[in-house]
């Protein structure tokens, strides 16, 4: 199959192998400010996971943090800081020990679904990846929460 | 340690200093002095026994308490947050001791305030001050917490009580009988916990002979209101009521436990037997409280 060119940016960041279908929900968590401009690719073949979703952001280098906050949807993306057309620095998602306001519990009875307070998770199994609420103590697979 | 909010949070040494102070407390009351303290009980859900169990332990030390009990007529009713109602109330008092019904309710306050808060119970998650009491109560029935043979019996799906009573006996080496009808077993996800802790446990849906096996019987209330067919609850509500016939097989140092109010789970003749343990296991609490409160203000050595 014939590769389809996408622009190469000149500085900023790169996010390849996101699982196809899940780029606008990346887009959706890092929050594109009004200035930067932004590339998304979705559905390309890729070997490893037959079919990939990639951004490209111009002009912003993104923190690890904020690399990492992707981590529970997108946990194999791989991130590439470009400077001047060449890549600076490759690195992996990682999911932080504590998840801090990024998602929201599923269980109806806990307190941060009642009270406007930010939601905090420990990770307890990278596999799943399973989070334990650090309120209601409840232990769920990252698949069933939504991002707040 | 500043709040006692999950069993999670204690390891075995925390438990067994809890233990020690409840221990000599109840010999003499009068080493801990709390007067000019406050404790504030802000109850959102009416709760009798927790209550005045806290109430009577920080009074018979000294202190004094202001309650909150129920949100009716109260600044709940108008909107204010529970973090605006906490904040409040640890400007009037010493230390927070909360009942709340959503889970995570008492580990929020406690971010809130800079004072000291205690888990009272939050809905379905924990009640750390009633492990503690039952440690208690089994240390003093049995002389020992290792090794020991327990039966839980009735809820056992939706009782905290034995969720976390499950969890505070893991480090001695307990074995469990789980008996309850099928559908109100202990959950999965705890028999997992328990799988990995290497603590033994057998489920059964009736008693047999276990009676005879075990040196606890801890019995808890099945809830008519936790089953959606009224047919299905007439089937079981008998088949776990302990009555003093049934006691004739238990061992001399065998106890009856129960965290009350009970309803007709154990019968009123095993009351006059030697091992109704139940009301003991009541005064302990106090004697547990008391250390909690002590501790959690700084006033234990």
């Amino acid at each position: 199959m014939k590769m389809m060119k996408v622009d190469a940016i000149r500085n900023g960041t790169v996010i390849d192998h996101i699982p196809a279908g899940r780029v606008q929900r990346v887009i959706g968590i890092l929050k594109p400010r009004a200035t930067d401009i932004v590339m998304m690719g979705m559905n390309f073949p890729s070997k490893a996971m037959k079919k990939k979703d990639m951004i490209k952001i111009e002009g912003r280098e993104l923190t690890q943090i904020e690399v990492n906050s992707i981590a529970l949807i997108a946990p194999e993306a791989k991130v590439s800081i470009i400077r001047d057309t060449k890549v600076f620095q490759k690195s992996v998602v990682e999911i932080p020990e504590i998840i801090e306001d990024l998602v929201s519990c599923p269980n109806p009875r806990c307190i941060s679904n009642a009270e406007p307070m930010k939601t905090r998770f420990k990770l307890v199994d990278k596999s799943g990846p399973n989070l334990a609420c650090q309120y209601c103590e409840r232990v769920y697979s990252a698949h069933e929460m939504t991002h707040i | 340690m500043k709040h006692l909010i999950s069993m999670r949070d204690l390891n075995a040494d925390k438990i067994l200093q809890f233990l020690a102070l409840a221990e000599s407390l109840e010999k003499n009351p009068k080493q801990i002095d709390l007067s000019r303290r406050v404790m504030a009980a802000v109850f959102y859900e009416a709760s009798t026994r927790t209550r005045m169990s806290f109430e009577s332990a920080m009074k018979r030390l000294g202190g004094e308490v202001i309650a909150m009990v129920g949100t009716s007529g109260t600044s709940v009713e108008k909107g204010e947050t529970l973090a605006d109602t906490a904040r409040v109330m640890a400007r009037y008092s010493d230390i927070i001791v909360i009942r709340h019904p959503m889970e995570g309710a008492a580990r929020y306050v406690s971010e809130q305030v800079d004072i000291p808060v205690v888990n009272a119970g939050d809905g379905a998650n924990q009640h750390p001050t009633q492990s503690l009491l039952d440690l208690y109560s089994i240390l003093k029935a049995q002389g020992s917490l290792e090794g020991l043979k327990l039966a839980l019996v009735g809820d056992l799906k939706y009782g905290r009580t034995v969720h976390s009573l499950a969890y505070a006996l893991a480090p001695f080496n307990p074995e469990f009988y789980f008996v309850s009808p099928k559908s109100l077993s202990m959950p999965p996800h705890i028999l997992n916990d328990l799988t990995k802790m290497k603590v033994k446990f057998n489920e059964k849906t009736t008693l047999g002979n276990i009676v005879g096996d075990v040196d606890i019987l801890y019995v808890t209330r099945i809830q008519r209101e936790r089953f959606p067919d009224r047919e299905e609850y007439e089937k079981v509500k008998n088949a776990y009521i302990i009555t003093a016939e049934l006691l004739h097989k238990a061992k001399p140092n065998m106890k009856v436990m129960h965290p009350l109010p009970r309803v007709n789970e154990i019968s009123t003749d095993v009351d006059s037997t030697k091992y109704a343990y139940y009301f003991d296991q009541a005064e302990n609490g106090v004697y547990m409280r008391q250390a909690i409160l002590a501790t959690l203000l700084g006033e234990a050595s």
